[in-house]
């Protein structure tokens, strides 16, 4: 599939049609409302925008979806980001007290950053990507999605991609939500095993005994890293490389028996059985080194942290930050995911069946002929398969918030009926 | 045993002997007796002189060591605390009750001082606590109502090779023999941080010899709430005359110099910083400030503790734009985009926009223990963050002699990183002794230029035992400079705080 060539000049005139028709605002506030089971959970919810010119805008906060819906279109933001809930309206947080204006909830957040890995990865640097490095992105998530649900026991995930370089996770579960900035902190320090600056050489160390977690991980990364380092990356090829490899772990027989076998599998296979003694774990250190994913710690630590809105567009590439689905891991591609010029396209393309739809539907109300027309809109877009996979998100996260209403008024009923037990009594 | 048990109620009455019939407590209840001023004071002073202990003693040995235990045991000793249950130990844990409450006090009032009192009182629980028998540990546990969900044998069977795997110091049988606690990951925060504990659906699996690591967290949230209740009923206390003096005392005497008012303003200038980088700055400045020429960008965590440190020796906020712009200007940023991306933050050190916080410039325990760097950061304290064989290179570049660089590494390896930088000051400054106890780098900054030009040209800085910041510093070893220092600056009350 072709995505339209994306200029970023053009981008003055895509997003206000990609706002008005395209954008799914009934979904977004569906989310971000989370059942109403809290109350002013969306109208105390941060935002951040950044205009054209690079004009950054904090502390905007909406009372309903209509309002976000006009002020989108009325600003046309480059960037949306999404931050806490307040426990005000930040729209409003100059009124309040200094010092009782506090970040309350947000959701749990990872951003993993291709250029992270440019340490350990040939094929690109900086923002570029390709199919070769975007194995690290399926094993990181992966790796971060199995702990997420099985050790931490989170349900609801959002994975999303970001339109460049990575992807966002956002746990969106009540418990999630509600963390401490410690408790985010030792959850990011749980799942970082690559640590270590430019100065480190051996940034992955292991030692008995071997925790669960580690071993899940590591026959997620033993899945891909034949394919992935030793044929795509070539990272036992070059001498360069090969010697960068070594010496995270210096072993002096081994470039001995490099100097006369080439193959690469070979060498891999010789790096591997010459590990005699036990408690050592050079070759699944390498393999960590190589493939694990690098969070940064620093994103979601913070309960007040900004993170890159899903369907946001990204300035420099064009591309929609779409969920993905985790059932077609194997086959996302980025380079697929639609910009938001091929979108726009799409949406000009002519179909027959509308336009007697549209005379019959005039007579509803203004915002539900709006809501109608974009979902019909979108449905013909590339856009139509992301947003399905939302809304199976939002349709299981749903079920739960019934769960918190029912909880709510069923403490309420239980109580009334207590009152009036204890009602009849007296009166007996 | 029960001859003394008698006299005790005899004397004192049944509540009380409940009350102290444990060595260890939680500090629920305060005390309701009534003690004389002199009594009130002196427990006060000796309880800090024991947290100082802790705090000292836990930086320069590790804390488990059998340094540590040995250290603290004499100081606990010989300051009359109770310890590891003793029969005459009424009285101590009398004392140790009211001299808890009273720090309290003391303590209560800022972020800070509540952050380092935890900290401290932290780390004392968990060296009585595990100072005491397995027994003693169930015993506790009861009669403080902490009730935690113990595993049933067959989930205990079903997961023992994950727990054993988990756990440091676990076997097959300590799993079947000893229980097996189950709470909310959220209350193991500390365990789960360093992944020493087995995570299932949400909950995290002690073992009983780690149950410490989750009574502590119960302690650390219940210190932290008194603490907050107690800071609202202060006034009433500060208006006793009696009282106030001697509390101000007790909580001033460990906020020490954190370089947030800046001496020598402009007395820096720009040309000056690349020659003061290799003669006067610290190791972790001097890395920084080469890898900002070299690549002329810093990421996130350098600028900060980079931009932090250049404002504490004197930078004006001009000078700091103008240092930054000119230096990013020559890589990938124009002009423009420093100024709506970089500048902010700039100006955002200097206090001058978002919430006005006047940021103090990092100590070496934030840069040791906070931010750790990862691919593509400078910061960080190279002591602790760089491989050993790359710090090896760049002290050999830098001209240190082996011998040096020997003892350097030595220092390294016991995880003694400020003593460390302090020898490479000893060395890069050609003296045997720095003469100071090393914790902030602007500290380091500060005697360099001392040595340097000769005399004392700059302020004599008040007693550096303490940091007002996120993670209060400590003294890796007293020296007497300090302490006479701290005996002019503070009068009476600091000949208690004499060290050795």
């Amino acid at each position: 599939m072709p995505t339209s060539d994306y200029d970023p000049a053009c981008l003055p005139d895509l997003l206000p049609l990609y706002y008005r028709r395209l954008f799914p605002f009934s979904q977004y506030y569906r989310w971000l409302s989370y059942g109403g089971v809290s109350k002013n959970y969306f109208q105390n919810r941060e935002f951040s925008f950044t205009l054209k010119d690079d004009i950054y805008v904090r502390y905007q906060s909406f009372t309903t979806q209509n309002e976000l819906e006009k002020e989108m279109q009325k600003m046309v933001p480059y960037k949306v980001d999404i931050g806490a809930v307040y426990s005000h309206r930040p729209s409003q947080h100059n009124a309040v007290k200094s010092g009782a204006f506090q970040a309350l909830e947000k959701e749990l957040v990872f951003d993993i950053d291709m250029t992270d890995y440019d340490d350990v990865r040939r094929c690109c640097s900086a923002a570029d990507i390709c199919s070769k490095c975007w194995t690290l992105m399926i094993i990181a998530i992966r790796i971060l999605d199995r702990a997420l649900r099985e050790d931490f026991g989170f349900h609801h995930l959002l994975w999303v991609y970001s339109g460049r370089r990575g992807v966002h996770c956002w746990v969106c579960d009540d418990a999630a939500r509600k963390l401490s900035v410690a408790a985010r902190s030792a959850v990011a320090e749980y799942l970082s095993l690559v640590k270590g600056g430019e100065e480190t050489l051996r940034k992955v160390v292991l030692s008995d005994p071997i925790h669960p977690f580690i071993n899940h991980s590591l026959s997620v990364v033993e899945r891909y890293f034949q394919q992935y380092a030793i044929v795509d990356q070539d990272i036992l090829g070059s001498k360069e490389s090969v010697d960068k490899v070594l010496t995270t772990h210096i072993k002096k027989d081994l470039t001995i028996y490099y100097q006369d076998e080439k193959n690469p599998m070979k060498r891999w296979d010789r790096l591997c059985s010459s590990i005699k003694k036990g408690g050592q774990y050079f070759d699944k250190e390498i393999m960590l080194q190589y493939c694990y994913p690098r969070l940064d710690v620093n994103v979601s630590k913070g309960v007040n942290h900004l993170l890159k809105s899903p369907f946001s567009v990204h300035p420099k590439t064009g591309r929609i930050s779409v969920p993905i689905d985790l059932k077609e891991l194997n086959t996302f591609d980025p380079f697929e995911v639609p910009t938001i010029s091929l979108i726009c396209e799409e949406l000009e393309r002519p179909t027959a069946d509308e336009a007697e739809e549209d005379d019959v539907k005039d007579k509803e109300n203004e915002q539900e002929a709006g809501e109608r027309r974009r979902i019909r809109d979108y449905k013909r877009t590339s856009l139509a398969k992301y947003v399905k996979v939302f809304d199976r998100f939002l349709e299981a996260m749903a079920r739960s918030w019934k769960g918190e209403m029912l909880k709510k008024s069923g403490e309420l009923e239980t109580s009334f009926s207590v009152f009036l037990t204890f009602m009849s009594f007296t009166y007996t | 045993m029960q001859d003394s048990k008698k006299k005790r109620k005899k004397l004192i009455g049944n509540f009380q002997n409940d009350l102290y019939d444990q060595c260890l407590q939680f500090y629920g209840q305060p005390p309701l007796e009534n003690i004389s001023l002199t009594e009130f004071e002196t427990f006060a002073v000796e309880r800090l002189k024991l947290l100082k202990t802790v705090e000292n003693v836990g930086v320069s040995c590790g804390k488990s060591s059998e340094q540590y235990t040995k250290k603290l045991d004499a100081e606990i000793s010989s300051l009359n605390f109770p310890h590891r249950g003793g029969i005459s130990e009424y009285e101590k844990r009398r004392k140790d009750h009211i001299s808890h409450f009273i720090l309290r006090l003391a303590y209560c009032q800022t972020e800070d001082l509540r952050r380092w009192f935890i900290q401290q009182e932290m780390d004392l629980f968990r060296y009585r606590f595990n100072c005491l028998h397995s027994k003693h540990k169930t015993d506790f546990l009861h009669k403080n109502n902490l009730k935690y969900e113990t595993v049933s044998a067959e989930e205990k069977k079903n997961l023992k090779d994950k727990l054993i795997a988990s756990s440091y110091g676990l076997s097959g049988t300590k799993v079947e023999e000893h229980d097996v606690y189950k709470v909310p990951f959220q209350d193991a925060l500390d365990l789960v941080r360093t992944r020493k504990v087995y995570l299932l659906a949400g909950n995290a699996y002690i073992p009983h010899h780690e149950i410490v690591t989750i009574v502590l967290n119960d302690f650390r949230t219940r210190l932290s709430k008194a603490l907050a209740m107690t800071a609202r009923s202060l006034p009433a206390v500060q208006s006793d005359e009696r009282l106030q003096p001697l509390l101000s005392h007790l909580s001033h005497a460990y906020v020490g110099q954190d370089y947030s008012i800046q001496k020598n303003i402009g007395k820096i200038s720009l040309e000056q910083i690349d020659a003061l980088s290799g003669k006067s700055f610290p190791l972790c400045m001097r890395h920084l400030h080469k890898a900002l020429r070299e690549n002329h960008h810093l990421r996130h965590g350098g600028r900060m503790q980079y931009g932090l440190f250049l404002k504490g020796i004197g930078l004006t906020l001009e000078q700091a734009l103008q240092f930054w712009r000119s230096e990013f200007v020559k890589g990938k940023v124009d002009a423009d985009k420093f100024d709506k991306a970089y500048a902010y933050s700039v100006r955002h050190m200097f206090g001058k926009e978002g919430k006005r916080t006047d940021y103090t410039p990092y100590s070496c325990m934030k840069v040791i223990l906070s931010n750790p760097p990862s691919q593509g950061d400078y910061h960080g304290c190279p002591f602790r963050h760089s491989d050993p064989e790359l710090l090896k290179q760049k002290l050999q570049n830098y001209k240190v002699s082996p011998s040096g660089i020997n003892q350097i590494l030595e220092l390294v390896k016991g995880m003694h990183y400020q003593l460390a930088c302090q020898k490479y000051f000893e060395l890069t400054h050609n003296v045997e002794d720095a003469g100071f106890s090393l914790n902030h780098p602007n500290q380091y900054f500060t005697e360099s230029q001392k040595l340097l030009n000769g005399g004392r040209d700059i302020k004599k800085e008040v007693d550096m035992s303490q940091r007002s910041q996120e993670n209060p510093a400590s003294v890796t070893h007293p020296s007497q400079a300090n302490s006479k220092q701290a005996h002019e600056e503070m009068g009476d009350l600091d000949s208690f705080f004499q060290d050795e």
